[in-house]
């Protein structure tokens, strides 16, 4: 077993853990976007980013892909992580402004102002559908496309592939495509109507 | 070519090249890299050749077309040897009237030297000349001797003595610990300590044995082209390089990943390897020793990103060129899952020279933490464009003014950009910073792999930091939510402020997004990705500024901030701005003030240029 430190708390993992998976197992929240259980982590999504502190040295880390280390210390909702990862909603946000999931991450996380300009382009890039799509329904039918921004997920050359099977697996596991936030009216508007009822400081915060 | 078998053979074969070399009473050296092509140096190859055979000299004056000297400014070069003589710019038309001056009736063409434009004075050597005085041109001095495509040259000046000894002198861990006791730290960018990497790669273990050295030549910065050069000029250095750190390592394979924007560089390459192969070099049994291996050449897309360790180990398997986490290190788990050890072309390089000099010597150049020499690319508003080599700890004042030139036609200094697209811009106050690894970090740049770009009064930083987000915005390989949408976002903010509709509060936010994408993004290119804007809002955020404040511009280089228009007393009326301006936005007759048509204007400041009575005024 790895021991180390969640928020203050002494937990236990068994090696190979990753610091996401200690944290759920011990029930302690940390966001993901990118993540889901069964498909390799990723890392791109950067909002379960945690403050691992090593050797004395703090740095922000993504912690879906953060192997266990047995003495280090997490901090999942210190001032430095909710900083970083309410710019990073606010990113997100500007390139999808009516997901919903995002709306209410935005809510939750405190996230009252977007300061960047929207962009509507109804993808975050996570990923997930094109790990679905090769890890669990053995197809690889899509992949992405392009690099900068400018990347996105595509079919090879943009054209239908044989390998589709229209299995759908890719829309049950977006983040983004669902029923627009009936919050907002314009990109960049934020919702917010959840605000009051969610406590951001749940979560011990450990600065 | 004969194989290689044992360490006297090569002895055997070196004396053997050398003294034949010796039988010819003049060597002419002709510089062909990329840098001299561009202004023709082919030609001027062609045109020797003929003019060779015509006269008959070729069996007494050898004539090599080699790699990069460096002083691409004044190509395409001529020298001269034994006595040295530096020609500069020589054109085709010029090379008859040269060789049998020259060479014939041992006269000096005066008008074909350098000219020292502070004194004044020709030069009539190489070492004569000022952008070479300060240099120590370990590597680079190499290609003056070397046809690349030629290894009996490489041989004849000791090529492969290195490997040679290490094969047969040194066990492995010597080797590693020599390159430790040298000091050597990558020349890629980041300065990592290369014994430590090779270490770890060998103490690594592999499931079925195999080790991977790879090389890499994904030179992207703009502005940047010491690796071309270096690969391009002397591809036999770099191979020899790799065998003894494979050796070392415990490697039997290598990859080369080049861009295919370095046609040359890949032909010298590919040539290189066949040689080293049929002598022996390369393959099994290499010069005899029992150790096998060999070097692939993988050439890149097209995409900075795959400059990145594990983007580039992606790319050569064929995947998408995108960064992983590195929370195991390559240096265990790298190319097809196997213990990796990448080095840049120029760490490369230095490994056969550590070798012969020995550490002590080599660790006798160079500062306490960043030993022997670095290769940089001067570009931008610099008289001597070319590539330097000096040793660790020079100050960047040196570079830009000794070997440099300084600025051309008078401007006054203002920056200079190190580390590329991941570096910063240096400002006048700290131009006695001595260039090593950990003084140009504490500046707010890094050293990067040698791109050093010189900037004049004439540059808006803003527009600078704009440029390089621009770049970044196509190149990051855009997996990460940090670098990809913070960059876009970055270039609206920039583009608001160059574009005269910029607010103080982006000031703000451009610095919070900047640190939120330093701590948060997935890879070094996303974590470095903001060192342009940071640097030059540290060091020039009056210029910010102004541009959000005073609508204001002072370099003139934003044409939303700018507008042109005639003072009216000193105008003559002389019409040559009006015969100059591209779009006809100038109006008025001859001898009468002249006026800018404000809606036609491009702002291009072509006026400017071409007024004689300081008539155009810039807003």
């Amino acid at each position: 077993m790895v021991r180390f430190v969640i928020d203050g708390r002494s937990v236990e993992a068994e090696k190979g853990w990753t610091v996401l998976e200690t944290a759920r197992h011990y029930g302690i929240e940390i966001p993901t976007l990118c993540y889901m259980e069964g498909l390799t982590p990723y890392s791109s999504c950067r909002l379960c980013i945690v403050e691992i502190i090593r050797g004395g040295r703090s740095r922000l880390s993504a912690s879906c892909s953060y192997p266990v280390q047995e003495g280090i210390e997490v901090r999942t909702n210190s001032e430095k992580v909710r900083r970083a990862r309410k710019v990073i909603i606010e990113l997100l946000l500007a390139s999808c402004p009516n997901s919903r999931t995002l709306q209410c991450l935005a809510s939750k996380y405190g996230v009252t102002k977007i300061r960047f300009r929207p962009e509507d382009r109804g993808c975050i890039l996570c990923g997930l559908c094109v790990r679905m799509c090769k890890e669990q329904m053995q197809a690889g039918a899509i992949g992405f496309a392009n690099r900068g921004t400018q990347r996105e997920v595509a079919m090879p050359f943009h054209s239908r592939s044989e390998e589709c099977r229209e299995c759908g697996a890719c829309l049950y596991v977006c983040p983004v495509c669902e029923l627009p936030c009936p919050g907002p009216l314009r990109p960049g508007q934020l919702c917010n109507s959840c605000l009051d009822t969610v406590q951001i400081e749940a979560f011990p915060s450990k600065d | 070519m004969v194989r290689i078998e044992t360490p006297a053979a090569l002895e055997e074969l070196r004396k053997n090249l050398a003294d034949e070399r010796r039988r010819y009473e003049r060597v002419l050296i002709l510089c062909g890299g990329t840098g001299c092509r561009a202004q023709g140096c082919n030609a001027v190859y062609e045109e020797t050749r003929k003019v060779f055979e015509e006269l008959g000299i070729q069996d007494r004056v050898a004539l090599r077309y080699t790699g990069c000297h460096g002083f691409c400014e004044m190509g395409p070069i001529m020298i001269v040897k034994p006595q040295d003589i530096f020609y500069t710019r020589v054109k085709v038309g010029e090379v008859r009237d040269l060789i049998t001056k020259t060479l014939l009736d041992g006269e000096i063409v005066r008008e074909k030297l350098y000219v020292d434009p502070r004194s004044g004075d020709a030069c009539l050597t190489m070492s004569e000349v000022p952008f070479y005085k300060k240099q120590v041109r370990l590597l680079l001095g190499m290609n003056e001797s070397v046809d690349p495509k030629n290894i009996d040259d490489y041989i004849a000046i000791g090529g492969y003595s290195a490997l040679s000894k290490a094969l047969f002198r040194m066990e492995p861990e010597q080797i590693i610990e020599e390159v430790r006791r040298a000091g050597l730290r990558g020349r890629g960018g980041a300065g990592f300590p290369t014994a430590e990497k090779w270490a770890a790669t060998r103490r690594a273990r592999s499931r079925d044995g195999i080790k991977y050295v790879l090389c890499n030549a994904d030179e992207g910065d703009p502005g940047a082209y010491m690796d071309r050069s270096l690969l391009e000029g002397n591809p036999q250095l770099v191979l020899e390089g790799m065998i003894i750190g494979a050796y070392a390592i415990g490697a039997c394979e290598g990859y080369v990943y080049v861009r295919h924007e370095y046609p040359l560089a890949v032909e010298n390459l590919y040539t290189a390897i066949e040689q080293a192969r049929e002598m022996g070099f390369l393959g099994k049994d290499i010069m005899g020793s029992g150790f096998d291996f060999d070097v692939h050449v993988s050439i890149g897309g097209g995409a900075f990103v795959c400059g990145e360790s594990t983007a580039l180990m992606a790319s050569i398997e064929g995947r998408l060129g995108e960064p992983r986490v590195k929370h195991i290190h390559t240096a265990e788990r790298g190319l097809y899952d196997r213990p990796t050890n990448l080095n840049n072309v120029e760490t490369w390089a230095n490994v056969p020279v550590i070798i012969n000099m020995g550490a002590e010597e080599y660790a006798k150049l160079g500062t306490e933490r960043s030993k022997g020499t670095k290769i940089f690319s001067l570009v931008g508003k610099i008289r001597n464009t070319g590539l330097v080599e000096v040793p660790m700890g020079i100050s960047l004042r040196e570079i830009i003014f000794d070997i440099g030139g300084g600025m051309p036609n008078g401007k006054r200094f203002k920056a200079v950009q190190t580390g590329g697209p991941s570096g910063g811009c240096i400002p006048e106050q700290l131009l006695d910073t001595p260039v090593d690894f950990d003084s140009l970090y504490d500046v707010g740049s890094m050293m990067g792999s040698g791109g050093m770009i010189v900037m004049d009064e004439g540059t808006c930083m803003v527009d600078i930091a704009r440029f390089f987000v621009d770049f970044l915005c196509g190149e990051s390989c855009g997996k990460c939510v940090p670098c990809r949408e913070g960059l876009k976002q970055m270039l609206y903010i920039l583009d608001d402020i160059t574009g005269g509709q910029g607010s103080p509060e982006q000031l703000e936010i451009l610095q919070e997004l900047a640190e939120v994408m330093r701590d948060t993004s997935l890879c070094g290119l996303g974590q470095t990705a903001a060192n342009p804007v940071l640097s030059t809002l540290r060091y020039f955020g009056e210029e910010y500024r102004e541009h959000i404040l005073e609508r204001k511009c002072r370099a003139g280089v934003c044409k939303a901030l700018v507008s042109y228009s005639i003072d009216q007393d000193k105008c003559t009326g002389c019409m040559r701005c009006k015969k100059a301006c591209p779009v006809g936005a100038i109006s008025g007759e001859k001898k009468k003030p002249h006026h800018v048509i404000g809606e036609k204007c491009e702002k291009c400041g072509i006026c400017l240029e071409v007024c004689e009575f300081q008539a155009v005024v810039r807003k």
